[in-house]
């Protein structure tokens, strides 16, 4: 896999993971591209798309694209099923998980992701083994620091439609 | 709202639990991240991640911000990069957080470290150090971090510090450890295969780990280096199977099933791996054919999961050597894909056709109607890949639909790859299986118009080579020329504007070579309808220069519009064009000199061009006599210059070596002496820093700086020439071309429908001669062309021609092996062998080509001194039994015989032909000799071989066309190879065409493999030489190597055997240490340093060329393992 771009349906990019080197103009450049490009796509199409010499495979949750790009003689099956597959660690470890669950803690979808897939292959496959090594972490934080607080009011309105689990469709 | 809220909350189960202290710093990221929704415009949210960044720029810059500030920092940094601002006085930060902070900290660190930076960035030689503390600390999860840092980002260079710990952690007793490790050296693997040369026996007990997550990533390694030499792996074709077999007899741990399907990424990745190891080799295939039927049965269930898998296994069943039942189930199975309502399945069923069809095209046409409606899907994707299946089902019946339906896609897509992509493949068809001329001619109308200014540079070039070499018939290639002339002309009358200069450019030419072959056509019009053109502002004024070039060419008689013409021109802005313009006024003037310089209808591979300029020797000669200074090439006098602006606290010593008699025009070469090469002098800032180690004499050589850095040097010979493999492609493997008449039982609704299916698929042939095994040879092209030699200048320069050049004419005799009928060396134009602009017609092409002209220092080996090896183990490894090869080294030619060369190995043969080659090594390239030896007792014609290798280049070739070969006799065929960047191992593959009959076209493949270390030659140098030039290199490579203690001093034996195996030049032996030079041909040179060190070689390598060190030590490593 040479990358991988979470995006909303307002084409707000939501997590990105690279596994080949570019340099930062040419990443901006193939995220605005293709989040224009996936968008503009209708429903009934399917999930493949060839993109200058790639295969972008991409699939909808909610309100959220996830979208991989692969070489020509990848699986593009097996792409979407990583993709999924992705969606469910993320369902379990966050609990019915949403858009806004992403938006405010990417970085543990990043650590998620980084156990999942590592330099662009699959890593782990067992669910259960890649819960288990992010909580494992986690659980070294919660032995460090024991408390908690929280300001009232931080979703604004505009911000429902995010909240809406990404398995309900 | 609330409850929105509520559920928020919720859903975070970091914010309640875990993720405590991050209460606070998730509220900073909470709070912008909440802002930036709220706003409304672009440029608001600008403003406000302004304020936050220098907000942030103060904290991190401040003593007092504590780890877990700068914790939240980060985060909120790689928020911000996410959105696409920069973020980038951070990234110093993160190594830091990633060094010193807590375990917390640590693993936001490395992650915004993963984010932020790049293979290549050189903050990343920062985190080095922390990612060995790391990989050694006893804590599992910085074990686990670091390890996966290395898998993500690591510079290249730094590969060797951290291997030792990535290796040891193989064997931890955390599988999750072993497994990171395990990917952390595939990722070494992809970016440096050479360092990691040492472990695949450690591969292979991965490969054997009891846990299935190892095993698994084991295999990712595996696929890789399967795909590049399978041949090497087959004897694990058993362990494959073996594995797969339990996985589908779901022996592993249910928490791998997925949907029910057990461990479906292994098994895809098992199933890649098999097909790799099948191809083409019926014994391991049989190995394997009943865990492919397993496969391919159990994937029943209607599952995106189980059709992944059943694509799989199709590709692997159509690609491994064939078996009938499987055949059969797989076209079974493509049938679900194809039928299936859903439109991602129906996607890979066109792909897995796509894929099929090549080795049967007959499966097609069960599906044709499903095509038909796919091509006019709405989804881009879909008709695309319905084009290139057709594309691949193309024959001379099918391919007016075939085309006329993927011009008619082009028209409508806009979209820039694709459009180059499948303008090719237009092209391409056209070209092979084009039924007339007109449609030939039209169909490439469209091709230029679509494709335009897009189009890649070989497609006009190959059409106008075409054009201007034709076949063997000269009427029907005037008939082809004719009527692109007539269209052209009709085209132009029209509307010209929007056309793409490409198009232009094809169309002028085309008129300047071949208007006068239409009589009925006023020269007026044709010289009226170019002006023109030029008068456009929408011309480029590359575009002017051909068109200016075609009037040029068209013939005298309309002075005065030319004249015209030439005046206005002449006061053109643009120097080329008025520079073209005084020719054409010059030539239009004097009709003598015009047929002198453009004979008109002269066989254009019969033009001579004097690359030496040799005409101009007695004006150079005269005034060198006169005083002038010698010529000396741009780079020479541009280094001069830096000198003479440097101080210079030498005394003045002889002026530079160029004398007179250097420079005497009869042998013409360039009168200068290379300086070492550029990366010498360029990392000579770069001092003795590294050499403490060495206890050589190198620590006592100063740097000297000026003449003394001059070594005499040879530069690469020739200009060197793009592979010809443009020009000729191999035909496609296609059906044979049988008219069958469409199928009549086909249930149809749709009469257009039926219509079309049976236009597209007519030709593929059912139950006609189609075999699976067996794949009948492909018509010939209809617009052949002629494979020939490079359009080459005379030579320039070497030896040989002095020697013998009234040879020349003895062309295409069957003795052409011997020496006389070879000619010369014939150095190829730089340019691609069609040369695309338009050469200039008068002289004012001096200064530049003595520019281009590389200057060829002919100094007789003296690199091949006296510890040159004659003959060489092969390393080509070849599949063939060595054969007749003693008689074939007899037919080497006489000024070829002395040099040291291989056996010679028999590369392929078929009832006619067969084919063996030679590698003889000269100092400044590798020769390959194919041998090509008639074996029937009839007369062989036109044979022409084609030789293509990305990695190589070619600076010259000759033989490589014999019209005639005798009955049983050998003909030799010469390329010289370059390296400029050094591979481990090149392929290179070929074919050669021959007609036994007239008209029937036989064509013959061969391949083989080239080694870095026919490639090397041996560098001859002094130790104190050595020693400056040691200090000067800046790439170095560091590694333990086996030694050889079987006889005497194991040092001396082990250099000697690196000297055999690769022609090094032993310099120095002092002790324990040795010291050896070589060179890559007669350029970048890479010095070894070895020491021994208890019971191993510490080996050293420096070099100019950052990847030769590797190569070299990648083959000493062989070398040694192979004794």
């Amino acid at each position: 896999m040479q990358f991988m771009l979470l995006f909303s349906r307002q084409g707000k990019l939501r997590l990105q993971k690279w596994y080949v080197p570019l340099c930062d103009k040419e990443k901006k450049k193939i995220t605005r591209e293709l989040v224009q490009t996936v968008l503009a796509r209708k429903p009934k199409m399917c999930s493949f798309l060839e993109w200058r010499d790639l295969k972008i495979v991409y699939k909808r949750y909610a309100s959220l694209y996830f979208c991989c790009a692969i070489e020509d003689q990848d699986n593009e099956l097996i792409t979407l099923e990583i993709i999924h597959r992705y969606v469910e660690l993320l369902d379990k470890y966050f609990g019915s998980v949403c858009e806004l669950d992403i938006i405010f803690n990417f970085e543990k979808a990043y650590f998620i992701l980084d156990e999942f897939l590592l330099g662009g292959e699959a890593q782990e496959t067992s669910k259960k083994n890649v819960l288990k090594a992010i909580e494992q972490a986690d659980l070294l934080q919660e032995n460090l620091d024991f408390q908690i607080c929280l300001l009232p009011g931080v979703l604004s309105p505009n911000m429902s439609a995010e909240s809406s689990g990404l398995f309900q469709s | 709202m609330s409850d929105v809220v509520e559920k928020t909350l919720t859903a975070l189960p970091g914010l309640f639990d875990s993720q405590t202290g991050a209460a606070k710093i998730t509220n900073r990221l909470r709070q912008l991240v909440k802002s930036i929704t709220e706003l409304t415009s672009k440029h608001e949210e600008e403003n406000l991640i302004k304020q936050e960044l220098c907000a942030m720029k103060e904290q991190v810059s401040s003593p007092n911000t504590s780890m877990k500030q700068m914790r939240e920092i980060m985060v909120r940094a790689m928020y911000c990069e996410m959105l696409g601002y920069d973020a980038s006085f951070t990234y110093i930060h993160a190594i830091k957080l990633a060094q010193q902070g807590g375990v917390l900290e640590k693993r936001v660190g490395y992650l915004a470290v993963s984010l932020f930076l790049n293979e290549g960035h050189e903050l990343l030689l920062l985190l080095v150090n922390t990612v060995l503390k790391d990989l050694q600390s006893t804590n599992l999860i910085e074990a686990c971090m670091a390890l996966t840092v290395v898998a993500q980002v690591f510079p290249k260079d730094m590969i060797p510090a951290v291997l030792p710990l990535v290796e040891d952690k193989l064997s931890h007793p955390k599988e999750i450890i072993r497994r990171k490790a395990v990917l952390a050296l595939y990722k070494f693997y992809l970016i440096a295969p050479n360092q990691v040369q040492h472990i695949h026996g450690k591969f292979r007990k991965a490969l054997s780990d009891r846990d299935p997550g190892v095993m698994a990533s084991s295999l990712h390694i595996y696929l890789q280096l399967i795909r590049e030499s399978p041949d090497s792996y087959k004897d694990l074709t058993g362990s494959f199977v073996t594995i797969l077999k339990q996985v589908l007899g779901g022996k592993l741990p249910v928490d791998f099933n997925y949907h029910s399907v057990p461990a479906p990424w292994l098994q895809i990745q098992l199933l890649r791996i098999l097909s790799l190891l099948g191809k083409e080799d019926q014994s391991t295939s049989e190995l394997m054919y009943e865990v492919l039927d397993e496969s391919l049965r159990r994937a029943e269930m209607n599952h995106n999961i189980t059709y992944a898998i059943l694509y799989e296994c199709v590709k692997a069943v159509y690609t491994i050597h064939p078996k009938v039942e499987l055949l059969e189930k797989a076209a079974r199975c493509i049938g679900n894909f194809v039928l299936s309502p859903k439109i991602n399945l129906k996607y890979l069923g066109l792909k897995a056709l796509t894929y099929v069809v090549q080795h049967d095209a007959k499966l097609a046409l069960q599906h044709q109607m499903t095509i038909i409606e796919c091509l006019d899907h709405s989804d881009f994707t879909i008709k695309r890949e319905t084009l290139e299946l057709l594309f691949r089902i193309t024959n001379a019946q099918n391919v007016t639909v075939i085309v006329e339906k993927m011009l008619d896609f082009l028209r409508g897509c806009n979209d820039e790859h694709t459009i180059i992509h499948l303008v090719g493949k237009v092209s391409e068809l056209a070209e092979k299986f084009a039924p007339d001329n007109s449609w030939f001619i039209q169909t490439m109308n469209c091709v230029f118009s679509i494709g335009g200014d897009l189009l890649q540079q070989d497609v006009p070039n190959n059409f106008l080579r075409l054009l201007a070499e034709g076949s063997e018939s000269k009427e029907e290639d005037d008939q082809l020329r004719l009527y692109a002339v007539e269209s052209y002309l009709t085209v132009l009358k029209g509307h010209t504007s929007h056309l793409p200069q490409c198009f232009l450019q094809v169309m002028s030419w085309v008129l300047g070579e071949y208007a006068h072959l239409q009589g009925s056509v006023d020269r007026r019009e044709v010289i009226r309808l170019l002006t023109q053109l030029l008068d456009q502002r929408s011309v480029s004024s590359e575009t002017r220069v051909w068109i200016l070039s075609a009037l040029t060419k068209i013939p005298e008689g309309q002075t005065d519009l030319i004249l015209d013409l030439a005046e206005r021109l002449a006061s053109s802005q643009d120097t080329v064009l008025r520079q073209q313009a005084q020719e054409l006024q010059h030539l239009s003037q004097d009709s003598q000199l015009h047929e002198w310089v453009l004979p008109r209808g002269a066989p254009w591979d019969a033009i001579e061009v004097d690359s030496s300029l040799s005409f101009l020797d007695g004006f150079v000669s005269e005034a060198l006599a006169a005083g002038a200074a010698p010529y000396k090439p741009p780079h020479q006098r541009q280094e001069e210059l830096c000198e003479d602006r440097a101080l210079n606290l030498e005394p003045y010593s002889f002026s530079l070596p160029v004398s007179l008699s250097s420079c005497s025009i009869t042998d013409r070469q360039s009168p200068t002496l290379l300086s070492v090469s550029s990366g010498l002098s360029g990392n000579s800032t770069e001092l003795s820093q590294k050499a403490g180690s060495s206890t050589l004499i190198l620590e006592g050589v100063k740097r000297v700086w000026g003449k003394d850095g001059y070594l005499p040097q040879k530069e690469a010979t020739a200009p060197l020439v793009d592979e010809p493999s443009a020009a000729v492609q191999p035909p496609v493997q296609q059906e044979a071309a049988e008219r069958t008449e469409p199928r009549p039982e086909l249930s149809t609704r749709n009469q257009d429908k039926q219509q079309l299916a049976s236009s597209l698929f007519v030709g593929l042939g059912v139950g006609s001669s189609v075999s699976l095994l067996g794949k009948s040879e492909a018509p010939p092209p209809r617009f052949r062309k002629k494979p020939r030699p490079h359009e080459s200048s005379s030579s320039s320069g070497t030896s040989e021609k002095s020697s013998d050049s009234s040879c020349r004419s003895s062309h295409n005799t069957t003795d052409s092996f011997l020496y006389g009928s070879f000619l010369e060396e014939e150095p190829a134009t730089s340019k691609s062998a069609f040369d695309h602009t338009p050469k200039s017609t008068t002289a004012n092409g001096l200064s530049q080509n003595k520019d281009t002209k590389e200057d060829k220092h002919t100094n007789t080996s003296q690199i091949f001194g006296g510890d040159m090896v004659i003959v060489r183990p092969s390393t080509i490894q070849d599949k063939h039994p060595p054969s007749e090869s003693s008689d074939l080294t007899a037919l080497l030619p006489a000024d070829l015989k002395d040099l040291p060369h291989s056996d010679v190995i028999s590369l392929t043969s078929d009832p006619s032909l067969s084919l063996s080659s030679c590698r003889l090594f000269r100092d400044e390239a590798l020769l390959l000799l194919i041998f090509i030896s008639n074996c029937t007792e009839t007369v062989i014609k036109d044979i022409a071989v084609q030789l293509t290798c990305e990695e190589l280049k070619t600076a010259s070739l000759r033989g490589n066309i014999v019209d005639c070969l005798e009955a049983r006799s050998t003909s030799v065929c010469h390329y010289a190879l370059l390296m400029d960047d050094p591979h481990t191992n090149v392929s290179f593959t070929g074919t050669v065409s021959y007609q036994t009959q007239p008209g029937h076209t036989n064509t013959l493949p061969f391949s083989g493999t080239l080694s870095t270390a026919d490639f090397i030659r041996p560098l001859v140098l002094t130790t104190e030489e050595y020693g400056k030039l040691w200090l000067s290199l800046s790439h170095d490579v560091k590694q333990n190597l086996k030694l050889l203690t079987d006889a005497g001093d194991p040092l001396r034996t082990t250099l000697n055997a690196l000297k055999d195996a690769l022609q090094l030049h032993v310099v120095d032996i002092i002790g324990s240490e040795g010291i050896v030079a070589c060179r890559l041909l007669s350029s970048a040179p890479c010095l070894l340093h070895c020491r021994v060190s208890g019971a191993a070689l510490v080996m050293w390598l420096r070099s100019p060329h950052p990847a030769l060190p590797d190569c070299i030590l990648y083959h000493c490593q062989r070398a040694l393992a192979h004794r």
